[in-house]
C-alpha cells in the first residue's frame, strides 16, 4: 500500500520535474540548469512544509518520498555540475551547486515553519 | 511558448520515474538510519545514481533511453529534497559528503564509460 503512495507521488512528480526543465530552457536557453535548481528549490520547500505537518504516514510517502523525491533530482544536478566544469564555466558551476544547496536548504526551512505554523 | 513535448517522452520518463522512486523507497526502508545518524541509505542512492548517470549519459545516446533511463529512472531514484531534509538532523559533514561523493562518482561514471 505504502509502495503504491510512493509510485504514484512519483508518477506526477517526475514529469513535473521534467516539463518545468523544458518551460525553463524554452524561456532562459539551455547556458545554465534553472529548470533543475527550480525543481530542486521546490521540491525541498515541498517537503520541507510536508514534514512540518501533523501528516499520516501514507501522505507522507505520497507526497514526501513520492513526488517530492521524483520532483528532485541529485544525479541531473552532478551532470550539470560536470558539464558546466567540463565547458571551463567553474564560476557558474560553483554558484551553481552553492545556489542549490542554500536556496534549497533556506526553502526546506521556510516549509518546515510555514508547517509548524498552520498545524 | 511551443514546448512539443511528445506524450511517448512524459511516459518514458513517469515510468522511469516510479520505478526508481520504488527502488529507492525499498533500499532505505531496508536500511533505516538512527534519528540523528548517519543517512547512509539517502547518501549510497544518491552517490550510486550520480556515477549511473555519469556512464548513461556518455555511453547513451538515443532519446528515449536517456529519458527512461536518466531523467526518469535515475531521476526518481536519486533524491535532492531528502538530502536537503536530512541535513538538519545529519549535519553539515553529511551535506558536504553527499556533494562531494555526488560530483566525484559522476565524473569517475563519465570517465569510465568513455
Amino acid at each position: 500500500m505504502t509502495a503504491l503512495l510512493v509510485a504514484l507521488g512519483a508518477a506526477v512528480g517526475a514529469p513535473l520535474r521534467f516539463l518545468t526543465d523544458r518551460v525553463m530552457q524554452a524561456r532562459f536557453g539551455t547556458a545554465f540548469p534553472w529548470g533543475t535548481l527550480t525543481v530542486n528549490v521546490a521540491g525541498s520547500f515541498v517537503l520541507g512544509l510536508v514534514l512540518g505537518l501533523p501528516l499520516a504516514p501514507g501522505a507522507v510517502a505520497l507526497l514526501g518520498t513520492g513526488f517530492c523525491g521524483a520532483l528532485t533530482t541529485y544525479s541531473t544536478f552532478s551532470w550539470e555540475i560536470l558539464a558546466l566544469t567540463r565547458r571551463r564555466e567553474i564560476l557558474a558551476a560553483t554558484g551553481y551547486a552553492l545556489l542549490s544547496i542554500t536556496a534549497g536548504m533556506g526553502a526546506a526551512v521556510i516549509g518546515g515553519a510555514l508547517g509548524h505554523l498552520i498545524s | 511558448m511551443d514546448l512539443d513535448v511528445h506524450p511517448a517522452d512524459l511516459a518514458a520518463v513517469a515510468a522511469g520515474g516510479v520505478l526508481g522512486a520504488l527502488t529507492r523507497f525499498g533500499i532505505a526502508t531496508a536500511w533505516p538510519h538512527e534519528p540523528g545518524g548517519f543517512p547512509w541509505a539517502t547518501w549510497a542512492i544518491n552517490v550510486s545514481g550520480c556515477f549511473l548517470i555519469g556512464v548513461l549519459y556518455t555511453r547513451v545516446r538515443g532519446r528515449i533511453p536517456r529519458l527512461l533511463l536518466g531523467t526518469g529512472f535515475l531521476g526518481g531514484y536519486t533524491t535532492f529534497s531528502t538530502a536537503i531534509a536530512e541535513v538538519s538532523q545529519a549535519g553539515l559533514v553529511y551535506l558536504a559528503a553527499t556533494l562531494i561523493g555526488a560530483v566525484a562518482a559522476v565524473a569517475a561514471g563519465s570517465v569510465l564509460a568513455r
